[in-house]
C-alpha cells in the first residue's frame, strides 16, 4: 500500500529562509518550479535527509522520516527514496549495471547482475550494461540513473532537473519517457524544474517557488488561467505589461499602461496591476487596419525581433513596453514582418488576465 | 612557434643549465664506478642490512600513515568545522620543518626525558636507538605528504556521488569505501608514492632520534653517510640503488596520475 508524503520545514539558506509545506498524494507528481536559487533543490535534499532543516517534519504515510521536535532524523539510507540527481551522479568507476546494482544490496550477490540488467532493459538501456558512464550520451546517462534510482522500488521518487542536462531533441524524447514512468509510479513523486513546460508535461500539481516560499500552487491549467501574480504569469509563459486599472460602467476594466496606451480586461481590478496575455492569444495586423472583430484590445507596436521555432515564430514587439506574440511561419511571410516594421497587436479582453504586480 | 629572439635563446639556455646541474650528480653516481663493482659492493653486510631495514621501516610507516591518515584526510575534505584551517596548517608544518628540528622535536616528545618519555618507558616501549624509533621518525616527516594529497583527492570527489550512494541505501562507511576511495584513487596512490619516497630518503630526523646502528636503525641513507669516508664505492652502490627506486616511484606517480585503471571501469 503506497502512502503520501507530508513535509513541513524551515531551513536557513544564504540569503533567505526556505519555508515549505508540501503534501503529495500517492500516484501523483508535484512539481516545484521557480528560478535558480529559489530553494527547490534544497527542498529535495531536506526530504531525502541530505540537508538538515532548522525545524519541521517529513513523513511518508505513518512513517516519520524527520521530526525535529521529537528528535527523529533518519539518515538518507533509511528513507527509501529514489533520487535522480541533476547531473545524474553516476559512479564513474562502475559500469552501468554495477551502478544499478549498487542499490541492490539486499539481492543475493549472484543474482545482482541479472536484476540490474533487467531494470536497465525496462528503461531501454539493457545493451549499455557493461558501458562505463563516460562512454554514455546524456540521454543514456539519464536512463541509467533513472534505472538506478527506481531499481530499489523506492516509496518516494524525487527528480532534480531531470531534463536540463539534455539537448532539446533528447529532452523531448526523455520527457515523454519520464511521463510514462511517472504515470506508472505508485508512490508520490516530486519534480524540481525551472521550466514551466516540463512541469506541465510531467506533474499533476505545480507549486511555484520564489525565494524559499510557495507563491502559488495548482494544476498547470489553473496557473495559466489564473496566475496569482506577475511573477507566476511570467513563469507560465505569458507576456506581462504594467499599468493602472479602473473599473468602468460596462463591467470591463480599463488599464492605462505605464508606457502609454490602454487595454481592457474582463477581470475586475483596481489600482496598479500586471496585465498578462499569452503570446498565442495575440493577433498581428498591418497598421491602419480598421477594427472589425470582437477583440477590444488594439495597440500599435514596432517589431523588435523575429525568432522562428519550427513552424512558428515568436515576434518581439515594443508597445511602450515589451510584448511577445506567437504566429505561424505562414503569417510571418504573408505580413512581411521584420525588425522595425510597425504592426497593430490585438487580443480579446477575455484573454487578458489582471494580476498583482 | 615564436620567432627566435634573444629572449627565447635566454629561456632555452636557462633550461639547459638547470637540466645539466640537476642531472649531472645523478649521472655521476652511475658513471663513477663500473656496474660490476657496484653490484659487488652491495654484497657487504652493512649495505644489505641497510636496504632491508629501509624497506621494512618505510613500509611500516606507510601502513601507519595510510590507515590513520585516510579517514583523517576524508574528514578534513568533507566536513566544515571551526578551526579547520588551523588544523590543516598544523598538519602541513612538518613539510617545511628542517630535519634537525624534527629530530629535536621527536626527542623532546618521545625521548627518555621527553614529555611522553616516562609514560612510554612505563609501558615498556623504547623508541630511541630502536627500529620502532625509525618508524616514528619516518611517519612524522612523510605523513604530511600523504595527508595533503589525500585531502585534495577527497575534496575533488563530487559530493553528489556520495549523496547518491546514501540515497541508494549505503551508510556513510559504505559510501566511503565503495565511492569516495575509488573516486579519489589516483590522488591517494600519488600521495602514497610521495610519502614513501620522502620516507625512503629520510636522514636528519632519523639520525637524531634513532641513531645509526647497523641492522637496527641504520637505514640506507644513514649507511651511505656512514660509509662514504671509508668505503666510497659502497656508498656509491647504495646511492645508485636509491636513485633507481626513487626514479621508479616517480615514474609510478606519473603513470598513476593518468591511469585509466584508477577511476576507470570495473566491469
Amino acid at each position: 500500500m503506497s502512502s503520501g508524503l507530508e513535509a513541513r520545514f524551515a531551513a536557513g539558506l544564504r540569503e533567505f529562509e526556505l519555508e515549505l509545506e508540501l503534501a503529495v498524494e500517492p500516484g501523483t507528481c508535484l512539481a516545484l518550479v521557480g528560478p535558480s536559487g529559489a530553494g527547490k533543490s534544497t527542498a529535495l535534499r531536506v526530504i531525502a535527509g541530505l540537508h538538515r532543516p532548522d525545524s519541521g517534519s517529513v513523513a511518508l504515510g505513518e512513517r516519520p522520516w524527520l521530526d525535529r521536535e521529537r528528535g527523529v532524523d533518519l539518515p538518507p539510507e533509511r528513507r527509501d527514496c529514489g533520487y535522480l540527481f541533476q547531473d545524474y551522479a553516476l559512479f564513474p568507476h562502475l559500469s552501468a549495471w554495477r551502478n544499478v546494482a549498487f542499490g541492490l544490496k539486499e539481492v543475493p550477490r549472484r543474482e545482482r547482475r541479472e536484476r540490474a540488467t533487467a531494470v536497465l532493459s525496462r528503461f531501454g538501456a539493457g545493451e549499455l550494461a557493461d558501458a562505463p558512464p563516460r562512454e554514455l550520451s546524456g540521454g543514456e546517462r539519464q536512463r541509467v540513473a533513472l534505472a538506478r534510482a527506481l531499481a530499489r522500488d523506492p516509496a518516494l521518487l524525487m527528480l532534480d532537473e531531470p531534463l536540463s542536462a539534455l539537448d532539446s531533441t533528447t529532452a523531448a524524447a526523455a520527457g515523454r519517457e519520464l511521463a510514462t514512468t511517472l504515470a506508472a509510479a505508485e508512490g508520490p513523486a516530486i519534480l524540481v524544474t525551472h521550466d514551466f513546460a516540463d512541469a506541465a508535461l510531467l506533474a499533476d500539481r505545480i507549486a511555484v517557488i520564489d525565494r524559499g516560499r510557495v507563491i502559488q500552487s495548482g494544476s498547470a491549467a489553473e496557473l495559466s488561467a489564473q496566475p496569482g501574480s506577475a511573477f507566476v504569469a511570467d513563469f507560465t509563459g505569458a507576456a506581462v505589461l504594467f499599468g493602472t486599472a479602473r473599473a468602468t460602467a460596462s463591467g470591463t476594466t480599463v488599464v492605462a499602461l505605464d508606457g502609454g496606451g490602454e487595454v481592457r480586461s474582463s477581470d475586475p481590478a483596481e489600482g496598479e496591476v500586471g496585465v498578462a496575455v499569452y503570446p498565442w492569444e495575440i493577433t498581428l495586423e498591418p497598421p491602419g487596419t480598421e477594427a472589425h472583430g470582437s477583440a477590444l484590445n488594439r495597440i500599435e507596436a514596432r517589431v523588435t525581433s523575429v525568432t522562428e521555432v519550427g513552424s512558428r515564430a515568436r515576434i518581439g514587439l515594443l508597445a511602450g513596453q515589451p510584448l511577445v506574440a506567437e504566429i505561424t511561419g505562414e503569417s510571418l511571410a504573408r505580413l512581411g514582418l521584420a525588425p522595425g516594421v510597425g504592426v497593430v497587436a490585438t487580443w480579446k479582453a477575455t484573454a487578458t488576465r489582471l494580476v498583482a504586480r | 612557434m615564436n620567432r627566435r629572439g634573444p629572449f627565447a635563446v635566454l629561456l632555452v639556455a636557462a633550461l639547459a643549465v638547470t637540466l645539466a646541474f640537476l642531472i649531472l650528480p645523478i649521472v655521476a653516481i652511475f658513471a663513477d664506478t663500473p656496474p660490476g663493482d657496484l653490484i659487488d659492493s652491495l654484497g657487504s653486510d652493512a649495505s644489505r642490512d641497510a636496504l632491508w631495514l629501509s624497506l621494512k621501516t618505510t613500509l611500516a610507516a606507510l601502513i601507519v600513515i595510510v590507515v590513520v591518515g585516510t579517514p583523517a584526510a576524508y574528514l578534513l575534505a568533507t566536513r566544515e568545522f571551526r578551526g579547520k584551517s588551523v588544523v590543516v596548517t598544523a598538519i602541513e608544518l612538518p613539510l617545511v620543518l628542517p630535519p634537525a628540528v624534527a629530530g629535536i622535536g621527536l626527542l623532546a616528545a618521545f625521548g627518555p626525558k621527553g614529555i611522553f618519555g616516562s609514560a612510554l618507558a612505563d609501558a615498556g616501549i623504547e623508541l630511541v636507538l630502536e627500529t620502532a624509533g625509525v618508524i616514528v621518525a619516518l611517519t612524522f616527516v612523510a605523513a604530511p605528504f600523504y595527508l595533503r594529497q589525500a585531502q585534495a583527492a577527497f575534496a575533488a570527489v563530487d559530493p553528489d556521488l556520495l549523496a547518491a550512494a546514501r540515497t541508494l541505501g549505503a551508510g556513510e562507511p559504505r559510501a566511503f569505501w565503495r565511492v569516495a576511495i575509488p573516486c579519489a584513487g589516483a590522488g591517494i596512490s600519488t600521495g602514497m608514492a610521495l610519502a614513501w619516497g620522502r620516507a625512503l630518503g629520510e636522514f636528519g630526523a632519523t639520525l637524531m632520534f634513532a641513531g645509526s646502528f647497523q641492522g637496527i636503525t641504520q637505514t640506507a641513507p644513514l649507511a651511505i653517510f656512514a660509509s662514504f669516508s671509508t668505503d666510497f664505492p659502497a656508498a656509491l652502490a647504495l646511492s645508485a640503488v636509491l636513485v633507481a627506486i626513487s626514479a621508479a616511484l616517480l615514474l609510478a606517480v606519473k603513470l598513476l596520475g593518468r591511469s585509466p585503471l584508477l577511476g576507470g571501469v570495473q566491469a
